[in-house]
């Protein structure tokens, strides 16, 4: 049975949800179906849409959103803030070891052919030194809850996290289709990310850059699936929204092209994959990317935000291994914890997985959305062998994870409320000054009864998330 | 900004402007077409507005003649025409799409919930009898778009490079119009006066929405030589070419005020200004009306190539 966040599972009421409890008890049906189908025409309107790859249908979808909130009491959320925080610095530390001084390997913690061969590994990035250190000023930690005391985290992406948007769009929402339950909390406010991410991102501009560093935020254009979450970052920001064409590179240096002519640019917040953002250093044929951009930052003239090759850190191996990373780097002990991984590369690993994987989640080492994975407990038999086959061929691919009973929240579905699988992803943002985390993150919601995928790509919704005091 | 975003806000613009424009010019020809045959004049009234909207050679790669049928599908919605108005208001919808940052939320509303409603109004599937309302939709949207990026936009250079398209469109449209039809205006033709010429000379004017400004301005009766002044130079008329360049001059200062910078978009706009202020009509009917047409569109096309290489690239 899964931990229900707002009944435990019992009659009873915990505590931060007790306010929630009353409401939906009170609210009529007919009234939450009408705040929903306004939440819906707030998104289209809006044009806040997400596009699915590979969909010939709608070039645009809406995420489904979930007016009831989830809710996190204060302290829950210190504790986890505090596990966060550990957890970015350490990606920060491992990244720069990775491209540097590569300790964490000569100890023996991380074993050295992982990092080589990681797909995601940059070797033009060794002995490049990034501005202050950072390389990670935006982490999305995925984490997921089992009981009331205790977070794991399932994932953590230190490649181009998306999601915020939503996350300050669905607060927007709440805020305006339940005035009264909002006067009822005191929900920590989130309105501040944009902010904090400027902030943050200036702090990190190269140190030979002027006193007042412009930061641009690159995309691959309108195209893109998160396009909508470009544009309103940079929106809220006061940034420049470019692409690749919009910029070039002469001796070294970055500049926009601008109704006034070349504009210096220190600092780029790069919603563009590694592979695509520069077709001189790496894939030639991409149209996204700015010819000489890597060479000016190698050259320390330009902040690239997250770093080249960040991905190095957040496959689903290297990510078994971040809890005895935290305590090389950090001498602590982690505060959050990680799910039990078996690596199906070490062969008692993968023989133990060959005979538990009715039980076990197989994912690919280096996928991600929520594809190219085995829930046994789900699975038909033939999926099962399928699996089995694919293991045996390529063990290196794949890890296994015991199933989680991730934890539940209320959620307003066909049959009216009723409980549904959710995780919760926090932004944590990195500068030369320090770690910002603002109170909550994006709630995705499995909508379908049991399901456990709350990827949106797959059908997954979202929820306001709620720190109260 | 960045040259993207200008190049984005004034073809949008232009996009919808256009859509407008389409859409007056598919009403007077409806208009004119539904009079007895003689009345009408001996001119394809369909013919002519493919031809003023400038598809008059794409349009017959597809078809033999120029019916209301026909027209009006490659006018509205046609797959086959590039700047029907389906297409105009999917190209602006584009542009604003990836200028997002530079619009007012009013500004995206107008445009964005315009092509919502686009997709639910299905306009391949409209009749004849659904067209009056259609083409009033497209009219109404035009003003929304319009209004809200005069209401809510901030006077900078996203705003101005937004009416430079506004204005480049229109004189282009206006222009476009008068090439077509300066035949009908010929001296030779206005002795002849009658219900034929004036409805002839009235479905000009309503093409361009100008049939009631005519007579305020002018107290008269429609005289094709002062249909031609409304249009070519009087300054009341907010689409005449004067008007236009009045307001290309002035949008273009502004820029180069702000950027502290002229080049030869400001002269060239500002040289084809001056020349209309200094024109009679008399005059422009000694030389030729249609040379007049002809020279100013070629004219109207390098300011907005001048444009374009000087801040949209």
């Amino acid at each position: 049975m899964a931990f229900d966040e707002m009944t435990e599972g019992g009659g009873g009421v915990r505590a931060p949800y007790e306010k929630i409890a009353q409401w939906l008890e009170t609210v009529p049906r007919e009234q939450l179906q009408q705040r929903r189908l306004e939440a819906e025409l707030f998104f289209r309107r809006g044009g806040i849409t997400f596009a699915v790859y590979g969909d010939a249908q709608g070039e645009e979808r809406i995420i489904p959103y979930d007016i009831v909130p989830r809710v996190l009491a204060r302290a829950e959320w210190e504790h986890l803030a505090r596990g966060l925080e550990q957890r970015v610095r350490t990606l920060n530390l491992y990244l720069a070891d990775v491209y540097g001084a590569q300790n964490a390997m000569r100890a023996g913690i991380v074993p050295p052919d992982l990092v080589w061969q990681n797909p995601a590994y940059r070797p033009e990035m060794a002995g490049i030194e990034v501005p202050h250190g950072v390389y990670v000023h935006i982490g999305g930690i995925d984490v997921v809850r089992v009981d009331a005391d205790d977070f794991y985290v399932l994932e953590d992406n230190a490649r181009t996290p998306s999601g915020v948007s939503y996350m300050l769009e669905g607060r927007e929402i709440s805020i305006r289709l339940m005035p009264e339950l909002f006067g009822q909390h005191r929900v920590a406010p989130i309105e501040n990310y944009a902010n904090e991410l400027l902030s943050s991102l200036r702090s990190v501009a190269p140190r030979n850059s002027a006193a007042d560093p412009t930061v641009a935020l690159l995309t691959p254009g309108q195209y893109n699936s998160a396009y909508y979450e470009h544009s309103f970052l940079a929106d809220k920001m006061g940034v420049e929204l470019v692409e690749g064409r919009d910029l070039l590179v002469k001796d070294e240096v970055v500049y926009m092209r601008t109704t006034e002519g070349p504009k210096r640019v220190d600092v780029i917040y790069r919603r563009v994959d590694d592979e695509f953002i520069d077709p001189l250093t790496f894939r030639p044929d991409s149209g996204l990317g700015v010819p000489g951009l890597f060479a000016a930052y190698a050259a320390g003239n330009v902040t690239l935000a997250n770093a080249i090759g960040t991905g190095a850190a957040d496959d689903k191996v290297i990510y078994s291994y971040i809890p005895e990373l935290i305590r090389f780097y950090l001498g602590e002990e982690p505060i959050l914890k990680n799910v039990p991984t078996w690596r199906c590369r070490e062969p008692e690993a993968l023989q133990y997985v060959l005979d538990h994987l009715a039980e076990l989640v197989v994912k690919e080492t280096h996928g991600s959305g929520g594809y190219g994975m085995l829930v046994g407990p789900h699975a038909s038999s033939s999926e099962i062998e399928t699996f089995r086959a694919l293991l045996k061929a390529n063990p290196e691919g794949y890890i296994a994870q015991p199933t989680l009973s991730l934890s539940t929240c209320p959620t307003f579905v066909e049959s009216g409320i009723a409980p549904r699988h959710v995780d919760l992803r926090p932004f944590v943002l990195s500068g030369s000054d320090g770690v910002r985390i603002v109170p909550g993150g994006l709630t995705r919601v499995a909508m379908r009864d049991g399901s456990l995928v709350v990827n949106s790509s797959q059908g997954g919704g979202l929820k306001d998330t709620w720190v109260i005091e | 900004m960045l040259s993207r975003t200008a190049d984005s806000l004034y073809w949008l613009s232009r996009y919808i402007e256009r859509a407008d424009y389409l859409a007056r010019s598919i009403e007077a020809a409806q208009r004119l077409s539904s009079l007895p045959a003689a009345y009408a004049g001996e001119a394809n009234e369909w013919e002519s507005a493919v031809e003023t909207a400038g598809s008059g050679e794409i349009f017959h790669e597809k078809h033999e003649t120029a019916t209301a049928e026909t027209v009006a599908h490659f006018l509205i919605c046609s797959p086959d025409n590039p700047s029907s108005i389906v297409k105009c208001f999917e190209s602006a919808r584009t542009n604003a799409r990836a200028v997002r940052t530079a619009l007012t939320s009013e500004m995206w509303d107008a445009i964005n919930g315009a092509w919502l409603e686009l997709q639910g109004l299905n306009p391949s599937k409209l009749t004849p009898r659904d067209w009056p309302k259609f083409l009033a939709w497209v009219k109404e949207t035009s003003l929304r778009v319009d209004g809200s990026a005069y209401r809510t936009m901030l006077r900078n250079d996203a705003y101005w490079f937004s009416r430079l398209g506004v204005s480049v469109e229109r004189a282009d449209n206006t222009a476009r119009l008068l090439d077509v039809k300066y035949h009908i205006l010929l001296p030779e033709n206005a002795t002849v006066g009658g219900a034929i010429d004036y409805s002839q000379w009235a479905a000009i004017l309503r093409a361009v929405s100008a049939l009631t400004s005519y007579h305020w301005v002018y107290r008269e009766s429609l005289k094709p030589w002062l249909i031609a002044d409304l249009l070519i130079l009087n300054t009341q008329m907010p689409r005449s070419l004067a008007a236009c360049y009045h307001s290309i001059v002035a949008n273009l200062d502004e820029i180069a005020g702000a950027y502290n910078r002229a080049g030869p978009a400001q002269r060239t706009a500002r040289a084809i200004h001056r020349q209309l202020g200094a024109t009679k009509i008399e005059q422009v009917f000694q030389s030729g009306l249609h040379e007049f047409i002809t020279t100013f569109i070629a004219d109207n096309n390098r300011v907005g190539s001048a444009i374009s290489s000087q801040y949209l690239v």
